[in-house]
């Protein structure tokens, strides 16, 4: 083999014509194209290599993104059960409707004459009267409590006057006025927005937002964190590969490289994971959300993760990949000095 | 193209271990460093790859102030440069073929471009046909070829050698020198630290000698 060698070498062309060569391709128009389709392939090969290397160690992998997913999924969570609540909240929150209930002693008769008087304000655009007969009714089929009571001998519901002001009468002053100006009723007992209710549900659901958002960014912290470790694990693991690279003319750039796609690709498995865990965490819960509907007249459905916001759960996983590889990989690069 | 003045390369533990040395070394001029063992040579060559930085005194490769490149510039630097380890460095889960690509695959070539530079440079070492081999399947003299393929494959205009013939038997060895005076016949720029005296005394080239740190024939 040896003789074969010298020969050839003997033999071979002085190197300079390929130098020119070199030089023709590298300062030649066609170049910059070259060089863009390298990139490109250099990019789709770190892409798929990062890949090809999750795979090859595939338990490391599958515990690493079960506890991303976890974690994805229960942010996730979070987000819908707000949702889910909002939605609840949001189709009540409309009416912005007066309870009058009258005192015990006045008269269904009376209350009807109320009601004449009442629907000739100017402010209000229709009054329906509840007769205690049928908030009873009303109250035995929604309640379950029917037969206890039935046991009960006196009706111990009062009337109700439901006053629905104008819609022109949206300003917070002119209800106010109009609510003051019921009170001064003698007929009536207690009267109060229905909205105020909701306000304070609305509250009560605020406060819960918060919680779910502060929750969340704990969640996305352990996220960055747990895929930061990863990724640290591994380039110290491949520290040859970095410090050999380095030596020959790799740029900080090249070297992130591969570990950005790393952390790419498990925010991403772990958001796709994420989606399918919530959709049968969901899919389990329908049943009995629909129950629950059901005595919400219907109004609330169960909401699911749309397109938009799945999209969002797996871009925004797939970003935290990268954030995370990215900070570890900075601090990294900047401490390990060749 | 390489110039050292006063440099001097101190270690918390060990004390100086280059000491005032000053040099020149010109385009397409090809020089040998000598020097017995631990008196620098190594240490020497790590310096103009900006492996480390001098502690005192100036670097000039190629117009450029080592001590003075920044960071972020020095992959740049070491493009221009091909070195050849005492210990190799290769990749040992990479093949000779990835190994030897590993450098234009940084610089951004084309994929046909590269590997039809990585099959010329790994034919210029008679290499051919181990492509697809691991390093650690050949002996020490192809390895140590590996890493001279992987030095020249990118056309560098310096070439710094650490030992690059201290595996290789005397005829490898010679067509290895072979290979270098052809570089240098184009304009490259190399420096070559080797003890292998018979070696020098055969290639009628420029020696610089090394003792304890400090130039004594240049
Ligand atoms: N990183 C380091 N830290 C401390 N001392 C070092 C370091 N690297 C080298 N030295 C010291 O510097 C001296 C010169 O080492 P160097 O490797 O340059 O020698 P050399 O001439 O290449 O020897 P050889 O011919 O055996 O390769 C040695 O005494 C060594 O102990
Ligand atoms: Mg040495």
């Amino acid at each position: 083999m040896k003789r074969v060698n010298k020969n050839r070498i003997k033999k071979d062309p002085p190197i300079k014509p390929v130098k020119q060569e070199h030089k023709q391709t590298s300062e030649a128009g066609g170049t910059f194209n070259d060089k863009v389709i390298a990139y490109r392939d250099l990019h789709i090969h770190a892409l798929f290599s990062s890949l090809a290397r999750m795979i090859a160690s595939p338990f490391s992998s599958i515990m690493t993104i079960a506890v991303l997913a976890i974690a994805i999924s229960l942010a996730s969570c979070f987000y819908i059960v707000v949702a889910n609540i909002h939605q609840l909240t949001g189709s009540i929150e409309t009416s912005n409707q007066i309870s009058l209930f009258l005192k015990e002693e006045v008269s269904d008769a009376h209350a009807k004459k109320m009601v004449e008087n009442i629907r000739s304000n100017q402010n209000v655009q229709s009054v329906k009267l509840i007769t205690k007969e049928q908030a009873l009714e009303e109250f035995k089929e929604y309640s379950g409590f029917g037969d206890a009571i039935n046991a009960i001998k006196k009706n111990p519901l009062p009337i109700v006057l439901q006053v629905l002001p104008k819609n022109s009468l949206y300003v917070k002053q002119g209800l106010d006025d109009l609510l003051k100006g019921f009170k001064q009723l003698p007929e009536v007992d207690f009267a109060q927005f229905d909205l105020q209710w909701v306000d304070r549900l609305q509250a009560i659901v605020d406060v819960a937002q918060v919680f779910a958002s502060l929750l969340n960014s704990l969640l996305a912290a352990a996220v960055l964190f747990i895929i930061g470790n990863t990724v640290r694990l591994e380039f110290y693991s491949r520290r040859a590969e970095v410090v050999i690279s380095k030596l020959v003319g790799a740029t900080n750039a090249f070297i992130r490289r591969p570990f950005l796609y790393t952390g790419f690709w498990m925010g991403f498995i772990s958001g796709v994971s994420a989606w399918f865990i919530v959709t049968i965490l969901m899919l389990i819960l329908r049943g009995s959300v629909e129950r629950l509907s059901g005595l919400y007249d219907g109004t609330m459905h169960l909401l699911f993760l749309d397109f938009t916001e799945t999209l969002f759960l797996i871009s925004t996983s797939s970003l935290m990949g990268v954030l995370g590889a990215w900070v570890v990989l900075f601090y990294e690069l900047k401490s390990a000095k060749s | 193209m390489i110039a050292f003045s006063n440099v001097t390369k101190r270690y918390e533990e060990t004390g100086d271990v280059l000491r005032n040395v000053s040099f020149e070394i010109k385009r397409g001029e090809m020089a040998f460093l000598t020097g017995h063992s631990g008196a620098g040579k190594s240490t020497l060559l790590r310096l103009i790859a900006a492996m480390e930085r001098c502690s005192r005194g100036q670097i000039i490769v190629d117009g450029e102030d080592i001590g003075l490149v920044k960071e972020s510039q020095l992959p740049f630097i070491r493009r221009k440069m091909g070195f050849i380890y005492q210990d190799y460095k290769l990749l040992h889960d990479r093949t000779v073929f990835d190994n030897v690509a590993l450098p234009l695959i940084i610089a951004g070539y084309g994929h046909q471009e590269v590997s039809r530079r990585v099959r010329a440079a790994l034919e210029k070492v008679g290499l051919q046909g181990k492509e697809k081999k691991y390093p650690l399947a050949l002996s020490g003299g192809e390895q140590q070829r590996v890493g001279i393929a992987r030095a020249v494959v990118n056309k560098p205009p310096v070439i710094i050698a650490d030992e690059p013939t201290g595996n290789l038997d005397p005829d490898l060895s010679a067509e290895i020198m072979n290979l270098f005076r052809q570089f240098q016949q184009v304009g490259v720029t190399i420096l070559i630290a080797t003890h292998d005296i018979s070696l020098i005394s055969q290639m009628d080239n420029r020696v610089l000698k090394l003792d304890h740190g400090q130039l004594v024939q240049s």
